[in-house]
């Protein structure tokens, strides 16, 4: 154990450590430029702008009057908007002491009682349920009735009867005005 | 059974892979340590893998392009705008795309006058030489028909043109160019068809490209001063010593690439070409993308004012047009034939002054021919064009052939290693 | 064949590739002289759209060209590119009455526009458009700064280029004579007088002024990236300069023993 360094030896070293300080460095800034270069080519993939113009909707509620339906196309889905009628609306509060296959108060499900937003495809296979249009079957609980496989859904869009899992679901939503709604 | 690897590595979970698909001494073999390469490779050497680098830029950005491009004539032009401006970073993989197109193309030549300066389609890399040829075929038609997709005023009309040279063909012509354009003009299935094999022509390329690479390894490459390497002294590995100094000029040309993808998108591009595509106005100069430029030239240097064109036995064969499109394939085509028609021992031009003073006329001689070919084929510019096209032929078929056959060289040194010393002293 | 021959070929190739690329990709321009270079706020490497002026050339385009050109690439929503807010768009939007449709009856109907909708179109078709002025459809705006060789400049030039034809030189029926308009007739009579329009931010509406604003807001509607392209080419080539610094100096250290 020499306690006198070699000049030479500890140049080398020096020299040495420099140049490892230089290829790691080299790396780790090529890495973050491959990194930074990949992202656009991700990111592309994302909604373009044009697509995420349409993700919300506007509609306006004048035009509905109580006991009307309407359908709207909502990121390329049908949209139901229901103006209940007390009769319903009232049915609907009843039913939450029913069993009901996937449980969940009128309440939680509307905003306003008179209005009802919710997506109109069925939960069991994805097919529109009737019951939107005048003169549509609405099943045995008033509703919505699918005609594929025979769900029933009630006034306030919950699976009663049939292979359907949940509840039709509501989209978010927020009242612009007392009536006019923006969906999504 | 062939016989598998036996190499062993420091891992063994690369030797577990090494024993059942032997990738790891492949890569090793081919650009590690144990690749010799000549030890002195120039900067000009550096424009193979740069233009194979590009090659996979033009891949993912084409891909990537794809996934928002529509190939339909009332869409096609829209989808690209859409894609510039709604598409996140659309407008950076499209101009990425465009101009990566260009930089292919500088890299490309760049490396073609690199072989024919230092001689490296001599044998035994005639065959490397020959496959160069075909890629560059390759990339001018995928070229060509990608340039049509954005269906712009010079897409629709370039694709005219070009597509209504094959009726020159005697006999069959009018038929060929009916199949090409898919209906009686260039329309919506030939858009269609153009978007398939554009997407179809890189894998091709990049099928030439590994046969050229394959090729290149049998012999390892020429160097700047044409003498074969003969010893350990005169070869290093390809690894750390060439992968360091690829990596170093892609990053040059990276900042050279950025500067016209950030700051100048369009300037090798053709401002008719943000005009949607009219069938029914054609533009006052229709002029194809830079590269083509001095084959356009050699294209119609030959005017049917020419007076053998009317001379009535040869008139029903040969036309102005037929000549201006055999001469343009042939401009090509007999760059096939360098390995034999330059004749000369010596391969590099260091050392063949007569022959490279030849080389340099050339080159202006190709770049006048880029420069006709962008202009009105009106005036002046018809005589320079002609002028330069035959240099062109001359150059290939009676320069080279005689030069290489009656010049003096001047001896190149024993070897590579004794070139370097050389130059260390000196 | 001596070296200094050699250099002078190199240098005769060398100037011979500056030369071709300073008169750039050519072909001519028809005869008509090229418009002088204009100031623009968004030249250079550091250029920007002037918010203001991009919003004056927006309202020139609705007051004075939107009646014959289309800008078929600008959706309503677009215009946040220019400054405008949510609330701003919705209310040009609304003035738009757009065809939508079929409803459930089959039939086409109208609605206020939102900001998804593109900009109302001056004419349902190239043929109604070109039927309403004289056989030429006046063409889409949308890219012009970039369809046309000289840009900006031109199409400034165009705008103010408008003069008495010289002596000697007869207008064709249903042409006007421009000093830079290939040819020199042009088929649009001159849209731009002064105080044509008022100016929502009170600016004296000369022709000039226009011609400035409109030319401004149509090099947006063709390049609505361009901030961001020349702000991230500033990053990129600086972080490429040092990656390649770097690189330099590992080559230099990996090469070492050879040299």
């Amino acid at each position: 154990m020499s306690d006198t360094a070699n000049p030479a030896d500890s140049a080398e070293l020096d020299e040495k450590s420099r140049r490892d300080f230089l290829f790691a460095t080299t790396t780790a800034v090529g890495a973050i430029g491959a990194a930074l270069a990949a992202w656009p080519f991700i990111d592309q993939m994302n909604p373009a702008a044009d697509t995420l113009a349409l993700s919300s909707t506007e509609v306006d509620l004048e035009p509905i009057s109580e006991g009307m339906s309407i359908t709207v196309v909502w990121r390329g889905k049908p949209v139901f908007i229901r103006h209940r009628t007390a009769d319903e609306i009232k049915a609907a509060q009843e039913a939450d002491k029913a069993q009901l296959p996937d449980p969940q108060m009128d309440a939680d499900r509307v905003q306003k009682p008179a209005w009802l937003v919710m997506v109109g495809v069925c939960t069991h296979l994805g097919c529109i349920p009737l019951g939107n249009k005048a003169g549509e079957a609405r099943g045995d609980f008033g509703g919505w009735f699918c005609p594929c496989h025979g769900s029933h859904y009630d006034t306030s869009g919950r699976i009663r009867k049939g292979p359907a899992p949940l509840n039709l679901p509501v989209p978010e939503y927020t009242f612009l005005s007392d009536t006019r709604i923006k969906i999504g | 059974m062939s016989s598998h690897s036996t190499r062993q590595f420091n891992s063994p979970l690369i030797n577990w892979i090494e024993h059942r698909l032997p990738v790891f001494s492949f890569l090793d073999n081919s650009l590690g340590t144990n690749y010799p390469t000549p030890k002195n490779l120039s900067y000009w050497w550096n424009f193979g893998s740069l233009a194979g680098i590009v090659l996979g830029v033009m891949l993912v950005s084409g891909i990537v392009l794809a996934m928002h491009y529509t190939a339909h004539v009332d869409h096609a032009f829209d989808s690209v705008e859409r894609i510039m401006r709604d598409v996140n970073y659309g407008w950076l993989i499209r101009y990425i795309h465009m101009n990566g197109g260009s930089m292919f193309f500088i890299a490309v030549y760049i490396h073609m006058f690199r072989g024919l300066y230092y001689g490296s389609y001599h044998a035994p890399r005639e065959i490397l030489w020959m496959i160069g040829v075909f890629i560059l075929l390759a990339m001018m038609a995928t070229a060509f028909m990608g340039y049509v997709l954005p269906w712009g005023q010079m897409s629709f009309w370039g694709a005219t043109v070009i597509t209504n040279l094959f009726s020159a063909i005697p006999l069959v012509g009018d038929s060929i160019v009916t199949w090409l354009w898919g209906g009686f003009s260039v329309d919506n299935p030939t858009l269609n068809r153009f978007f398939s094999l554009h997407y179809l022509m890189p894998f091709v390329i990049v099928g030439l490209v590994v046969l050229h690479i394959w090729a290149l390894h049998v012999h390892g490459s020429n160097n700047p001063i044409g003498v074969d390497a003969k010893s350990d002294q005169d070869t290093i590995g390809f690894h750390p010593y060439y992968t360091v100094k690829d990596l170093f000029g892609l990053g040059v040309f990276f900042i050279f690439f950025a500067f016209f993808v950030f700051y100048a998108p369009n300037f090798f591009g053709e401002p008719d070409n943000y005009i949607e595509a009219n069938p029914l106005v054609t533009p006052p100069h229709i002029v194809p993308e830079w590269y083509f430029l001095p084959f356009y030239a050699i294209l119609r240097a030959f005017t049917a004012d020419f007076f053998l064109y009317s001379y009535t036995p040869l008139s029903w064969i040969m036309t102005a047009k037929l000549s201006g499109v055999l001469a343009m394939f042939a401009s090509i085509l007999l760059l096939l034939f360098m390995p034999w028609l330059d004749g000369s021992k010596v391969r590099s031009s260091r050392f063949r002054p007569v022959y490279a003073m030849f080389f340099w006329l050339f080159l202006l001689d190709c770049l006048v021919l880029g420069v006709v070919g962008g202009k009105p084929a009106e005036g002046v510019w018809i005589y320079i064009g002609q002028a330069t096209t035959t240099y062109y032929f001359v150059h290939l078929l009676i320069i080279v052939p005689l030069v290489s056959r009656l010049e003096r060289p001047k001896a190149p040194p024993e070897s590579i290693s004794a070139a370097v010393t050389a130059k260390a002293q000196g | 064949m001596g070296t200094n021959m050699k250099t002078l070929m190199k240098s005769a190739v060398a100037g011979f590739a500056l030369a071709l690329l300073a008169t750039g990709p050519s072909t001519a321009a028809g005869n008509a002289p090229t418009p002088p270079k204009q100031h623009w706020s968004f030249s250079g490497l550091f250029g920007t759209f002037e918010r203001s002026a991009a919003q004056r050339g927006f309202q020139v385009y609705r007051e004075v060209c939107a009646g014959c050109h289309s800008l078929r690439q600008i959706d309503f929503r677009h215009l946040a590119g220019l400054g405008y807010n949510e609330d701003q768009i919705k209310a040009f939007a609304a003035e738009a009455e757009v065809t939508d449709g079929p409803n459930d009856d089959g039939e086409m109907f109208t609605r206020p526009g939102v900001p998804a909708d593109g900009l109302p179109k001056p004419f349902p078709n190239e043929k109604a458009a070109a039927a309403s002025n004289n056989g030429k459809a006046p063409p889409d705006l949308s890219l012009m700064v970039k369809a046309r060789k000289g840009g900006a400049d031109y199409v400034y030039g165009i705008l103010t280029g408008y003069e008495e034809a010289p002596a000697g030189v007869t207008v064709p029926e249903g042409g006007n004579y421009n000093h830079y308009f290939p040819g020199h007739v042009i088929a649009m009579a001159p849209p731009l007088s002064d105080e044509g329009i008022e100016y929502q931010d009170g600016t004296k509406a000369t022709v000039m002024q226009q011609a400035k604003d409109v030319v401004t807001f149509l090099s947006w509607t063709a390049e609505p990236e361009m901030e961001a392209r020349k702000s991230m080419g500033l990053k990129v080539i600086l972080f490429l300069i040092v990656l390649t610094g770097l690189l330099f100096r590992v080559k230099k250290a990996v090469w070492k023993d050879v040299h």
